[in-house]
């Protein structure tokens, strides 16, 4: 952590690619996927806005919006229970989105996707089903220090239930983990070791396939919260080689109130239910009950069938723009907004330089987050102040909350610009910065 | 462009929403907060925080015959949480909690927007926080001190004698 850091001097070929990007105005290209999302042409406080909070919740396209209204506007019906017509084509429509998904993140098959409400629920859902089956007193459970509150709290939970002990990874000055940590704790044999992709807090990218292999090597078994990583990269579990991958539709251009939870086929085997009722059994007599097939028995109830085929659309939405081009762009973002970040006098800004998403989280001056955010929010421009769902990350750098700038596939240069305007804004409004 | 060597440079007019909000006195009351030290002969003492925003006030108080002789917070949070309870701890002096409840009242409607209030000489310079009711989600922020005060007149522990 460093402030007012000026090293980033851009290299030629950099400076020429932001050169290219800062076109967007004039790049038909750009212009097309920015014009996909309606909502980028609202005013808030008289001015357009710079909505700059997709780590929080992304925006929609239309054609998300269109599919889902489409949806239930001429196919709707619930699924997997009707002979009828409709039933039929609501439930392709339904496992339609589970196949596109699984061949999005490199599932083996589509039954290894379970639809959830989102990156919270799969992790509960591990936490339960496979937690509460297999974690015993005295077990051990690796988390790390950047992690999201979902990523702590069940396990807490199920620590409470079962008597299993929790560690944490600790993480650098500089905002990495400590992957030295990491083996020092791997010695105690852990059950699992459940860490961020990454971080929302610090935009931190973790080596997440070295971790796997550490982990595997003692026997762990090992969850990814992708919730900040499945909208910007390319996932391949088989790549990953983990066993669990938790992720979330609405940071991912899809709805609200829909996720999934991909997990390796023999383990969805062996893991019981995680809620009951309709849906996820296969037969109920008075004496008891056999289970759906995965991943069924892990769906019980009407599951959110407009969130999964919105979430589907979302996914499609994202590989047709191409998550490479997405990556091009959002790298020119990056580095233009470090470029300026670090130029700003009396700004902290928290987290890596290299391996980092465009998550950036700073604290300016004797500014509280929440002062700079109501101040950039009367300029038009959404940021998020505040913990982030990450407490132990906050304590750990001996600040109570930051100031969060999130970069999505549709954000510009200029609205690196607007965020540092603003921030100049904020310094005169406080009479200059202490 | 902006000219980053110069942070509060810059050509655009500050709104006049913001002017409202971050009053001068505001700012000073932040920058330089009155009584926030520990009271090592406090009475009372209660911890409240915004579990939304991390923010903390701890709120101390030396109660001597019914009426609160000093009043000293302790914490940490935005310009707007601070100033309030920092005002706060100047006002309260010499209040019985009757007082004290009927203040708290006539701040809570202040920051909902209640202009008559504006005239209230009670309140003092707590009326330079009447901005806020322009923002409703910072309402919380101006109320955390006031929560702890409230709390600790509504629980009747006000009156007694040690904490
Ligand atoms: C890293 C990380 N994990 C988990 C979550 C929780 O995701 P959701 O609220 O969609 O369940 C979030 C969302 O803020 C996140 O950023």
């Amino acid at each position: 952590m460093e402030t007012n850091q000026s090293e980033n001097q851009v290299s030629i070929s950099d400076s020429q690619a932001i050169e290219e990007a800062l076109n967007e105005s004039t790049n038909p290209d750009f212009q097309v996927i920015r014009d996909q999302f309606p909502i980028l042409r609202r005013n808030i406080n008289g001015h357009p806005l710079v909505y700059l909070d997709s780590a929080a919740s992304s925006q929609k396209p239309l054609r998300v919006l269109e599919r889902i209204d489409r949806y239930l506007r001429e196919q709707h019906a619930n699924v997997h229970r009707g002979v009828h017509s409709l039933s039929i084509e609501a439930t392709d429509a339904y496992e339609e989105a589970r196949n596109t998904i699984a061949v999005h993140v490199g599932a083996a098959d589509s039954s290894e996707i379970v639809f959830t409400r989102g990156t919270t629920e799969s992790i509960n859902l591990v936490a339960s089903s496979w937690g509460d089956t297999f974690v015993k007193e005295g077990d051990e459970i690796i988390l790390t220090k950047m992690e999201h509150h979902s990523n702590i709290v069940p396990w807490q939970i199920l620590a409470e239930r079962t008597g299993a002990r929790l560690n944490y990874v600790d993480v650098t000055a500089d905002g990495r983990l400590d992957m030295n940590d990491l083996d020092r704790l791997l010695e105690r044999r852990p059950k699992l070791v459940s860490f961020t992709h990454v971080s929302n807090g610090m935009g931190t990218l973790n080596p997440v396939i070295d971790i796997v292999e550490r982990a595997h090597a003692v026997g762990a078994l090992t969850l990814i919260d992708g919730a900040q990583a499945a909208p910007h990269l390319q996932i391949n579990v088989e790549e990953l080689g983990c066993d669990f991958y938790a992720f979330s539709a609405h940071k991912m251009c899809g709805p609200t109130g829909v996720g999934a939870l991909w997990g390796r086929r023999d383990l969805f085997e062996i893991m019981p239910p995680y809620q009951s009722g309709g849906e996820m059994i296969s037969e109920v007599t008075l004496e008891g009950s056999r289970w759906a097939e995965v991943p069924h028995k892990f769906e019980a109830g009407t599951p959110n069938i407009s969130g999964v085929v919105g979430f589907g659309e979302a996914v499609q939405f994202l590989n047709d723009v191409g998550l490479d081009t997405i990556a091009v762009h959002e790298n020119s973002l990056k580095k233009y907004a470090l470029e300026r970040l670090t130029a700003v006098e009396g700004l902290t800004l928290y987290g890596p330089r290299e391996e980092r998403t465009s998550v950036f989280s700073f604290t300016y001056g004797d500014i509280h987050p929440h002062d700079l955010s109501t101040i950039l929010d009367q300029n038009g421009i959404a940021i998020r102040a505040g913990h982030h769902c990450n407490q132990p990350l906050m304590d750990h750098f001996g600040i109570s909350a930051t100031a969060r700038a999130s970069f999505y596939l549709y954000n510009t240069h200029n609205e690196v610009d607007a965020l540092c305007e603003g921030l100049q804004m904020a310094a005169k409004v406080f009479g200059g910065i202490a | 462009m902006t000219d980053p060597q110069n942070p509060a440079r810059t050509d655009r007019e500050i709104p006049s929403t913001l002017n409202t909000l971050y009053r001068e006195l505001i700012l000073d009351h932040y920058r330089k907060p009155r009584n926030k030290r520990a009271l090592d002969d406090a009475t009372h003492a209660i911890t409240m925080n915004n579990p939304l925003c991390g923010d903390v006030i701890e709120l101390l108080l030396r109660v001597e015959d019914g009426r609160i002789a000093e009043a000293c917070f302790l914490g940490r949070g935005c310009s707007i949480s601070q100033a309030s309870a920092s005002m706060l701890t100047g006002r309260v002096r010499n209040k019985t909690p009757e007082e004290v409840l009927e203040l708290s009242k006539k701040f809570t409607q202040l920051l909902h927007g209640d202009e008559s209030l504006l005239s209230d000489s009670d309140l003092g310079d707590l009326r330079a926080l009447a901005g806020v009711s322009k923002f409703p989600v910072r309402i919380k922020c101006a109320l955390l001190g006031w929560n702890c005060l409230d709390e600790l007149t509504e629980g009747e522990v006000l009156p007694a004698e040690s904490p």
